[in-house]
């Protein structure tokens, strides 16, 4: 059998969900940011919702999200992406509503908006993408940073006494009474990719029973903050991200899972 | 029982030669060599064994850039 005789309309197994635009994404070759969109939006796209979801972008690699995503969408100011989808969810219960932010947006900046968001319960999706750095701006530390792990602001490595700890924000909302599903998934490899598809079409399609906020965070590479091949980032990530942020489940139906 | 053959359609222009797809495919079918780039200059991956593919989707499913469009036939 030739390649032209299995190239054919009818043996089609995977194709670039449409729910993306045409526009090249502007990441970094290997960057994990490109597979999160793509399962956010292959997502909207199985559900059926593409007409009825309402996107809010934050500032970071991640700023011009609004770009490749082809759904209605907004830029939140640096950190404030929570409180956009707020107001948004909040004057139009009835869509679909999700903010995409990565670590210095959420957990740093944004921190106060996230807490509240959470713990008001409001019934939209955070996609949350922890690379442990300030990708945009040349890599310097961020609150989620690794102990030990070097930055452009951390050059031998950050060191607890001085530059505090690293947080946990994810295992931190699960504790806030409003969160109904928190998650950390990655999509470095095919089988994890697979697992995070799953746990966003269940924290987009949670918003249907109105009982609180899913949390879905992505433990993924910044390869040219890192300092290193798409490749080798994705090796370090599993050696040294998740040790610290493990994957799975933490929070699901409103119930603890893992402490 | 019968055997998955499988083929897998570059956009050549859209891919960044990350290789994480040369890693993760199970078959060794892709590749990318540095004197084969694109217009922007990255080396784009290729399917140097066709033959051995399956068309398991993996290659496609960790492409950061939706590059790769996958079909599967049975032989
Ligand atoms: C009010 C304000 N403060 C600071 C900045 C500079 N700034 C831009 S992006 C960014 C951090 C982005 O990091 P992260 O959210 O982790 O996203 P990544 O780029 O890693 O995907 C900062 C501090 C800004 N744009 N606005
Ligand atoms: S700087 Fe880091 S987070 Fe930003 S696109 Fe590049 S690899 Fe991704
Ligand atoms: S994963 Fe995608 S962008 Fe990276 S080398 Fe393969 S096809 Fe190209
Ligand atoms: S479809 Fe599977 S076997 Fe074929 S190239 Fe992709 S990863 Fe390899």
């Amino acid at each position: 059998m030739e390649l032209k005789d299995i190239i054919k309309p009818e043996n089609l197994v995977y194709k670039r969900t449409e729910c993306l635009t045409d526009k090249v994404l502007s990441y970094c070759p290997g960057c994990g940011h490109g597979t999160a969109h793509r399962l956010v939006m292959e997502t909207i796209e199985e559900l059926g919702i593409q007409s009825e979801t309402i996107g809010v972008a934050s500032v970071g690699c991640s700023v011009l999200s609004y770009d490749f995503m082809d759904v209605d969408m907004t830029g939140a100011a640096h950190g404030r992406a929570t409180a956009v989808a707020t107001g948004i969810k909040r004057c139009n219960p009835e869509k679909y509503v999700f903010t995409y932010q990565g670590d210095g947006d959420l957990a740093a900046i944004g921190t106060a908006e996230t807490i509240h968001a959470c713990n008001r319960g409001e019934n939209i999706t955070i996609i949350f993408i922890n690379n442990g750095i300030y990708g945009m701006t040349g890599g310097q530390m961020a609150p989620t940073t690794l102990l030990g792990m070097k930055s452009s602001t951390t050059p031998y490595g950050r060191e607890s006494a001085l530059m505090g700890n690293p947080i946990k924000i994810t295992e931190l909302v699960a504790q806030l009474p409003g969160t109904y599903f928190v998650t950390r998934q990655s999509v470095h490899t095919p089988a994890n990719v697979r697992k995070a598809k799953k746990a966003i079409m269940k924290a987009f399609d949670n918003q249907k029973l109105k009982k609180g906020l899913s949390f879905v965070e992505i433990v993924s590479n910044c390869n040219s903050g890192w300092k290193m091949t798409p490749v080798t980032a994705n090796k370090w990530m599993e050696d040294n991200m998740f040790p610290f942020y493990p994957l799975g489940d933490i929070k699901v139906d409103g119930e603890l899972v893992k402490k | 029982m019968a055997k998955m053959r499988g083929a897998v359609v570059v956009d050549v222009e859209r891919c960044k030669g990350c290789e994480l797809c040369i890693v993760n495919c199970p078959q060794n079918v892709l590749a990318n060599i540095a004197a084969q780039v694109n217009s922007k200059g990255y080396p784009y991956v290729y399917m140097k064994n066709p033959g051995d593919c399956t068309g398991c989707t993996n290659c496609a499913v960790v492409c950061p850039d939706g590059v790769l469009t996958v079909y599967r036939v049975k032989e």
